[in-house]
């Protein structure tokens, strides 16, 4: 079937069948590679993208529930060459190791200070919960996001 | 993971969806969120051949007080629950249960309508809404039935909703001045509970929904007996399990299960101020 939406900006559409995954739209039909497949099961989170401002696991949604949508991903957070604040954040406090879960981690964290401008620690760390960092690295990833929400705390 | 084929149909009402269901029979399952439905076909524990997409009924997502009731639409997102001003005001241990549900990223997409639907024992909100007394509208070819949560969930992912109906609404007694908690116990971050206590104290109305401690969704008739009659939070917790039948797993055996019954149900007392 016929499935449209906006993924970061430009007009996307393609022929999938309904059980195409959101991902796999993105990844295969829309050719944007930096939204990371991990566990598959919206455990990990590294797959997270936005559907209309909001952080969702893209591997449990299907296309055709993003039909009409707003869609944006990793690669539509940047200016041109200038980074988005959270990746700012990220690149200065050297919030990644191997880098897999980055995009996801980078999602979900401009999701949360949508919704909570100003987070405690605990507030980030739980805001959080829906990404696995399989490195560990959480305690640069957590520190990037306090940056990022200008918290010197 | 991808799930088997199907055939895929956009409901545009809820007469459309209980059209479609009425054609399509035992073949179709609905799609709220998918939080529940897509992880199992994808696992193909699921494998509908019709999906009928209820998802975009945004005239079943509301919160709107309707007399002593708070009503909320059965495709309320667990957002849209656990931020909601009345919520928070009128039945407060529904909206502590849902921020612990999932992650963020899964309460963007998962709806209390559907996770009531899918009958899990192991689910957060069905034990609040036991607690709170609830009860759910159920919509079907012949007009709506209004059914209170201890006849709701009939076994292990199994409700009284027909396979021709839809869930519409659940219904809540409004509790402003009552004390609650929500006690969840797991090891790691946006697990499943290993066993988890809903408790709602209004005056002397005392409500326990427990996670995780049966085949169904439960409530601990016992421990509100025991309060109503004015026995301690500690005493009244000590039946909790009481002819209860969890299951045992890597995370937990029957007894530990059992243990984690009466401490959380404890506590939870002990929180809502018994």
């Amino acid at each position: 079937m016929h499935v449209s939406m906006t993924i970061n900006g430009a007009d996307v559409s393609h022929d999938v069948e309904p059980r195409t995954l959101l991902v796999h739209f993105i990844r295969e039909d829309a050719g944007l590679t930096g939204t990371n497949i991990g566990c598959d099961s919206s455990s990990c989170g590294a797959c997270t993208i936005h559907v209309n401002g909001e952080a969702v696991k893209s591997c449990t949604m299907l296309a055709v529930q993003a039909d009409g949508q707003d869609v944006t991903t990793i690669e539509g957070l940047a200016d041109g060459e200038t980074l988005h604040p959270m990746q700012q954040a990220f690149h200065e406090c050297h919030a990644l190791q191997c880098g897999y879960c980055t995009p996801g981690m980078v999602m979900a964290a401009v999701s949360l200070l949508d919704e909570v401008p100003d987070p405690t620690e605990a507030e980030v760390r739980e805001g959080l919960e829906g990404n696995l960092c399989r490195c560990t690295g959480y305690h640069n990833i957590v520190a990037a996001v306090l940056q990022a929400a200008g918290g010197a705390r | 993971m991808i799930p088997v084929a199907f055939e895929y149909e956009l409901a545009t009402s809820a007469e459309h969806a209980l059209s479609l269901l009425a054609e399509h029979g035992d073949e179709a399952k609905l799609l709220a969120g998918g939080h529940s439905l897509l992880p199992l076909m994808k696992y193909r524990l699921a494998t509908p051949a019709v999906v009928v997409d209820i998802g975009r009924l945004t005239d079943l997502s509301y919160v709107r007080e309707d007399g002593d009731v708070l009503a909320i639409g059965a495709l309320t997102r667990h957002r849209d629950v656990e931020t909601s001003d009345l919520v928070r005001s009128h039945v407060g241990l529904l909206a502590a249960a849902t921020s612990k549900v999932g992650d963020p990223q899964v309460r963007h997409r998962g709806t209390l309508g559907g996770a009531l639907a899918h009958g899990d024992p192991a689910s957060d909100l069905p034990a609040a809404i036991i607690a709170l007394g609830g009860s759910m509208v159920i919509q079907g070819p012949s007009g709506s039935r209004e059914v209170p949560v201890d006849d709701f969930f009939t076994g292990f992912l199994e409700t009284t909703i027909g396979e021709d109906e839809l869930l519409t609404e659940v219904r809540i007694p409004k509790a402003p001045e009552a004390t609650w908690s929500f006690q969840k116990f797991n090891r790691r971050a946006q697990d499943w509970a290993i066993v988890g206590a809903a408790v709602m104290v209004d005056g002397d109305r005392c409500g326990v929904g427990l996670v995780n401690m049966d085949s169904r969704p439960v409530r601990a008739g016992g421990v509100e007996a025991a309060i109503a009659s004015g026995a301690s939070a500690a005493d009244a917790a000590a039946s909790a399990a009481d002819g209860l039948e969890p299951p045992g797993d890597l995370n937990a055996g029957v007894d530990y299960r059992c243990h984690l019954a009466r401490v959380l149900t404890r506590r939870g007392l002990e929180e809502a101020g018994r």
